[in-house]
């Protein structure tokens, strides 16, 4: 899966989430861009995205991520071994 | 669309537009019933609290949340939180899991040394309990144990005096024990919910140990609903009447083409079997209280032979409204809640027809239509999970409920035969017991304050604790319970009147009536006996008041009725009166009932 694609399944799960319909993420948006963003809906984040890619992250492998570009990073590594 | 907070629940459409749905919910011009709600949690409950939120809104519940820090469920209650305390719940709901026993027994130990432990445990939560009730009168919500992720002892788990799963077993045992013993406090079944999801969908370890979440988030929605139905059931709001279609619903095949001989229900068959399973399913749902109707397009005579069919389990008098003519669906459906005096949002209607649904979705979206398929082995499924009628505190009158309509029928033939009207009360022979609260009737009182919408004039609910302590307070409050029997039978404890004494005043904060003992002037009674009542305490003047919902229009002019003086109408529509007690007379002279004052409660 592209790098455009993975970007495209992420900015929708984040406009539900954040129920803004015209939202745009880019590589480096994060936490502190979006007020919204607090530890509950980084969690539902993360369950969408598993759901979402049917992939799971291991316990630590979230702790490194920075930004929404590391994510998508890490879904297209996992995707790639899958 | 498909509504994800219907069962099944689509928990990925709640993750996803959980905020979506909450402004769709919100948007509407229904008026929400405003509770306070305190959610303290052994584990995470954040996503438990929204999806809540979304699931109560649904039933017309608006809450405000009050939820603890991370597991201080017990510190919360034990040492005053201050911010629990101005809070004042409504509700409680306590979300304790396994994760929350950290007592488990080890290897070897006697049995004598777990039943110690399990004792301990409900020490502790009983003290909880005790502090919650005394500070709140709060409802409480517990849940009980949900069976551990592993189990070392494998199957010898269950038997061994030290297996947790046993220990578990013993732990639910109490408290299913504590549930039958004390009032206003309801379990929230997370050993049924985890069964019925199963374990390892249940059970997340990962969210455990990266969110402290106690279940998995798929599970989450499962947990809220069983949590909403609950609390919906405390605030009288269970659905009232199963209305059913016939063909290919209650038995397979059509009956006004093959006639009894020709449809499939009782052993004979596999369709047989599993219609006659729903009609278990159904007969059992009217012994707990609901009512039953009929509404199918078919002669009216075809489609009652159907129940001299020998297997079937439904007979004619299960029914307290049958409605089989063709017409079409709504307009019969809206003659039944007529007829049973309900609202129509009071109402599931199942058929295994998608255009009538789907038409009856349309005409009358305040009926409850689940979309049960056609596969007649779906229906109980359907029905059983989704809750709509949650049984809590079952009363006399629930057990007897169908039995009173079967009387009214026979009630009503009688009226035919008379000139007037009044000829006919008075051949009723009615006599209304009426008295102050008494413990015994507690449990009916508290259901009818929180379920009686029509004929209703505060509409104001209250809950059993509540209601107990204005009982006791015989000062300060005049409680009136109003019984009402007849030649033909009991109808039980039918109307309430709390009067709250404000120096010379006594304002009537409470004023309702079953809708079952509509015009038999049993409102006269009480208002007989509220006057004696207000002479007894010395009140000068009795103020009542209409407080307009969009259920209680019956009542608008009921002070007016009763000759009552009008003072003013806010611009809601709520109107205020006032009765003289020295001067004012009653329009009404004679009744045609005779009134037992029941002996005043040794206090």
């Amino acid at each position: 899966m592209t790098q455009e694609t993975i970007a495209q399944i992420m900015q929708d799960i984040f406009r539900d989430i954040f129920d803004q319909p015209s939202l745009v993420i880019t590589r480096e948006t994060s936490a502190k861009d979006i007020e919204d963003w607090d530890s509950l809906s980084h969690v539902n984040i993360v369950v969408a995205a598993e759901k979402a890619f049917k992939v799971t992250f291991a316990l630590g492998e979230l702790k490194s991520l920075n930004n929404v570009g590391d994510m998508y990073d890490l879904i297209q590594k996992k995707l790639s071994h899958a | 669309m498909i509504d994800p907070l219907r069962y099944p629940f689509d928990a990925s459409a709640i993750l996803l537009k959980k905020k979506a749905i909450k402004r769709t919910l919100l948007d509407t011009d229904r008026s929400f019933l405003e509770k306070r709600v305190a959610i303290l949690g052994g584990s995470t409950t954040a996503e438990i609290r929204d999806t809540l939120e979304l699931f109560l809104l649904k039933e017309g519940i608006k809450p405000a949340f009050y939820e603890s820090e991370y597991n201080k469920f017990y510190e919360d209650v034990m040492f005053d939180n201050p911010k629990l305390l101005s809070f004042k719940p409504d509700i409680v709901y306590i979300h304790t899991t396994t994760a929350n026993l950290h007592a488990f027994p080890s290897v070897g130990e006697t049995l004598e040394s777990v039943e110690k432990r399990v004792r301990d445990e409900v020490d502790k939560y009983q003290a909880m309990w005790n502090k919650l009730s005394q500070l709140f009168n709060c409802a409480i919500i517990q849940n009980n144990f949900e069976l551990p992720p592993y189990r070392p002892l494998a199957n010898s788990d269950s038997w061994r005096t030290y297996g947790k799963t046993f220990f578990i077993y013993q732990l639910n045992g109490e408290w299913s024990r504590q549930a039958r013993e004390r009032k206003n406090f309801y379990i929230n079944d997370i050993h049924y919910l985890s069964a019925l999801l199963g374990l390892k969908h249940w059970h997340d370890r990962k969210q455990w140990y990266s969110y402290k979440y106690a279940l998995s988030y798929d599970a989450i929605p499962t947990l809220a609903h069983n949590i909403a139905s609950l609390i919906k059931s405390i605030y009288g709001k269970n659905k009232k009447v199963l209305v059913l279609d016939l063909d290919n619903t209650l038995w397979g095949g059509e009956i006004g083409e093959n006639g009894p001989a020709g449809i499939e229900i009782g052993k004979e068959t596999p369709l047989a079997e599993a219609h006659t399973e729903f009609q278990d399913y159904a007969r059992e749902l009217r012994r707990l209280g609901v009512l039953l109707a009929v509404c199918s397009k078919n002669d009216e005579g075809a489609a009652k032979e159907g129940f001299s069919h020998p297997d079937s389990v439904l007979t004619l008098e299960d029914f307290s409204a049958f409605k089989a003519n063709w017409q079409t669906k709504p307009e019969n459906l809206e003659a039944i809640a007529q007829e049973l005096n309900v609202g129509l949002d009071s109402c599931v209607f199942v058929d295994d027809n998608p255009a009538e649904r789907e038409l009856v979705s349309k005409q009358l979206p305040s009926i409850e239509t689940p979309e049960i398929g056609g596969d007649v082995t779906d229906y109980v499924n359907i029905l059983d999970r989704s809750h709509y009628f949650e049984p809590l505190d079952l009363s006399e009158e629930d057990l007897k409920r169908s039995a009173f309509y079967a009387e009214n029928s026979k009630r009503e033939n009688l009226q035919k035969q008379f000139a007037s009207y009044n000829d006919y009360l008075a051949s009723l022979e009615m006599e209304a017991e009426i008295g102050d609260f008494s413990p015994v009737y507690l449990d009916r009182i508290t259901q009818l304050i929180n379920k009686t919408n029509q004929f209703n004039l505060t509409t104001k609910r209250y809950t059993y604790a509540e209601v107990e302590a204005m009982s006791r307070q015989s000062d300060r409050f005049s409680c009136l319970y109003g019984r009402l029997k007849d030649k033909f039978g009991d109808n039980g404890l039918v109307s309430v009147i709390i009067g709250r004494m404000q120096e010379k005043q006594m304002h009537v904060d409470v004023w309702l009536m079953s809708c079952r003992v509509l015009q038999r002037n049993m409102e006269q009674a009480m208002f007989h006996v509220l006057l004696e009542e207000a002479r007894r305490r010395s009140a000068t003047e009795l103020v009542g008041s209409y407080h307009k919902t969009p259920k209680n229009g019956m009542v608008s002019d009921f002070y007016q009725r009763l000759g009552w003086k009008y003072k003013s109408t806010n611009a809601a529509g709520d109107s205020e009166w006032r009765w003289t007690v020295n001067t004012d007379t009653p329009l009404t002279k004679s009744l045609p009932i005779t009134i037992v004052r029941a002996s005043l409660q040794t206090k």
